[in-house]
């Protein structure tokens, strides 16, 4: 069996994670000891802008700058060593064995290239395939993603796409190679509300059908709880506390609670929104 | 496609607007510039009633508008004059030098954009290496070193210590008018001639002027393309195309520069219309029989038609090379069709 969680191993493990972005004036730790680990399941990163969510996701493809110091006790995908991994084995990893959907379409698909040919291209990097075959794969995926006139949007460059439109192509995109694990960096945090929930479901269906994992990186608490199995909740670079999502409301650390305190509520009548306290606590590093 | 042959037709029908600006512009400096075409024409020993005969001759009693008509008339049907230091007709005069100019700024904007692109792209993706710092010096001494500096110690060098390249001119003695002048092209016509050796003359030649022109050029090249590749590779595409597995080449050549091809156009139209202008020290040093000493030779000389209708020229080649960009660039940018 290669699927590692059938063996009782995560697919993503992760221990004391250190990501560390030195600059003119001085180190920037963005993520300062992060643990935690993926099995076949939805699990959900939330915290503020700046918390190291992002960073996180993006350690685990090594797509970080150059710049960028990452160390920790262990970095695995399945059994791949991401620290120690070669450049090689890195690129057949990333997009086909970890796909990653960015917040903005607008900026993350290639101006200059047919939604169609940028589809085709992460197929014909993970496997052999001629011009004529990722076309009709391409054509089959889009349609997989609910996109009413395929043949439009194949041939359709990223500007001619409205965002929930271009949301699915990246997302067609991701999973045109079947990865494992999809890694969804804010994916609906660009788009109109009424899109959300549509590209939301869309996710929710992928990655049931295809038995990945995901990790969803948000900063939206309610969202979050109610479409993952687990969340972990990041401050200042640290994991502050990690909880079934179901349980979120029963959250116990202050930066939760403090978070869940500030949401507005159409039920109930709430005459000022406490502001968030920051307890300095928070920051000391915990084990 | 409706919409961009529509786009298409704006850009075209701007051209002639462009030109009768450009007309009236060079008229009128031809009235401005203290310099009397009758005394041009006559001398200035001429008695009076001859340079009353001139003056009428030339159009010059007639109303300022009329004599603009005149002008726009004469040069729609290619009458730009004739030269006082020539005495051919500026036409022809143009049609002698502009080659020269031609042959030189083509060879050297390809040598530039060739090298400029991959020095530019090089530094780009080996930001702060010492290959980016390298390429970075390079270029500055591209824009800080002035021509005749280089041209003189390229000359010194090349020429007359080591011996390597032919000295300034455009060929050799023996090949002078050797060759049936078809294009006015030296390399192009000894070859169409199957005369290889003026071919290779016609190209050691060039090597020195060319080579300094697309120096020059390359810095700025090279500079833009670098800024621009860096911009590129920082945004979120980029994060895409490598999150999808794909070959640093194919990131940097398919997604990265592909879109820093299409400001990169104008970039390099624009320099190329700046070297067709004639590069006048340039063509000094070397003795390159080009527009630019033409142009020049003519100012110092007073002689106007020659300097208008060389203007004119120079004019028409930035006009229709920006058309030329800005074609391509609705090609190669989806946005903007």
């Amino acid at each position: 069996m290669s699927d590692p969680s059938l063996r009782g191993e995560p697919l993503v493990a992760v221990r004391n994670l250190h990501v560390a972005f030195p600059s003119a004036t001085g180190v920037t730790q963005a993520v300062r000891g992060v643990s935690f680990s993926i099995g076949r399941e939805k699990l959900g990163i939330v915290g503020e802008s700046g918390s190291g969510k992002s960073v996180t996701g993006r350690a685990l493809m090594r797509l970080l700058p150059a710049s960028a110091q990452v160390r920790a006790d262990a970095l695995r995908f399945g059994t791949t060593d991401i620290l120690a991994a070669s450049e090689r084995e890195m690129r057949s990893l990333r997009g086909g064995r970890i796909g990653l959907v960015l917040q903005d379409p607008k900026y993350s698909l290639n101006p200059v290239m047919t939604a169609g040919s940028q589809i085709a291209e992460a197929l014909r990097a993970h496997a052999r395939m001629g011009k004529r075959e990722a076309r009709d794969a391409a054509l089959n995926l889009l349609e997989s993603v609910k996109i009413r006139d395929p043949r439009r949007v194949h041939d359709a460059y990223p500007h001619e796409l409205s965002g929930g439109m271009g949301q699915r192509v990246m997302i067609a995109m991701m999973l045109a190679p079947n990865p494992e694990l999809l890694i969804a960096d804010e994916p609906t945090s660009a788009l109109d509300a009424s899109v959300q929930s549509e590209i939301l479901s869309l996710i929710e269906e992928q990655v049931d059908q295809r038995g990945m994992a995901l990790m969803l990186i948000s900063h939206d608490l309610p969202l979050v709880s109610r479409f993952c199995d687990r969340v972990a909740v990041m401050y200042a670079g640290q994991v502050m506390e990690e909880l079934p999502a179901a349980d979120l409301h029963k959250a116990t650390h202050g930066y939760t609670r403090g978070l869940l305190e500030c949401l507005p509520s159409l039920t109930e009548k709430r005459d000022r929104l406490p502001t968030l306290r920051r307890d300095p606590a928070w920051l000391a590093p915990h084990a | 496609m409706k919409a961009r042959l529509g786009a298409l037709a704006a850009t075209a029908a701007s051209i002639p607007i462009t030109l009768l600006g450009l007309a009236v512009v060079t008229f009128f400096i031809g009235r401005v510039v203290p310099i009397d075409p009758v005394l041009a024409v006559v001398g200035d020993r001429a008695p009076a009633d001859v340079v009353e005969r001139a003056r009428i001759e030339l159009g010059l009693d007639q109303p300022l508008l009329v004599q603009f008509w005149r002008y726009l008339t004469d040069i729609l049907t290619g009458n730009l004059g004739r030269s006082v230091m020539t005495s051919n007709t500026v036409w022809e005069d143009i049609a002698r030098f502009f080659p020269a100019t031609f042959e030189l700024a083509t060879f050297a904007i390809l040598v530039a954009a060739i090298l400029g692109i991959g020095l530019g792209v090089l530094a780009a993706t080996r930001q702060g290496s010492w290959a980016d710092q390298a390429v970075r010096v390079f270029c500055l001494a591209g824009h800080s070193l002035p021509v005749f500096v280089l041209g003189l110690i390229s000359l010194l060098v090349f020429y007359a210590w080591l011996g390597w390249l032919p000295g300034p001119g455009r060929q050799g003695i023996v090949y002078q008018d050797m060759v049936e002048p078809i294009t006015g092209l030296l390399t192009l016509d000894a070859a169409l001639a199957n005369d290889w050796p003026a071919f290779w003359d016609a190209v050691l030649h060039l090597i020195q002027p060319a080579g300094i022109l697309a120096f020059f050029s390359l810095a700025y090249i090279a500079r833009m393309t670098r800024a621009f590749m860096l911009a590129e590779l920082r945004s979120e595409y980029v994060t895409t195309a490598r999150a999808k597995g794909l070959s640093s080449t194919r990131i940097v050549w398919r997604h990265a520069f592909r879109n820093t091809l299409v400001p990169l156009v104008t970039v390099i139209f624009l320099t190329y219309a700046g070297l067709l202008e004639g590069a006048v020290l340039t063509e000094t040093i070397f003795a390159w029989p080009g527009l630019g000493q033409y142009l020049t030779v003519s100012l110092l000389n007073a002689d106007m038609n020659a300097v208008l209708g060389a203007t004119l020229v120079v004019g028409l080649i930035y006009v229709v090379l920006n058309l030329l960009a800005d074609l391509l660039y609705r090609l190669m940018d989806p946005r903007t069709r």
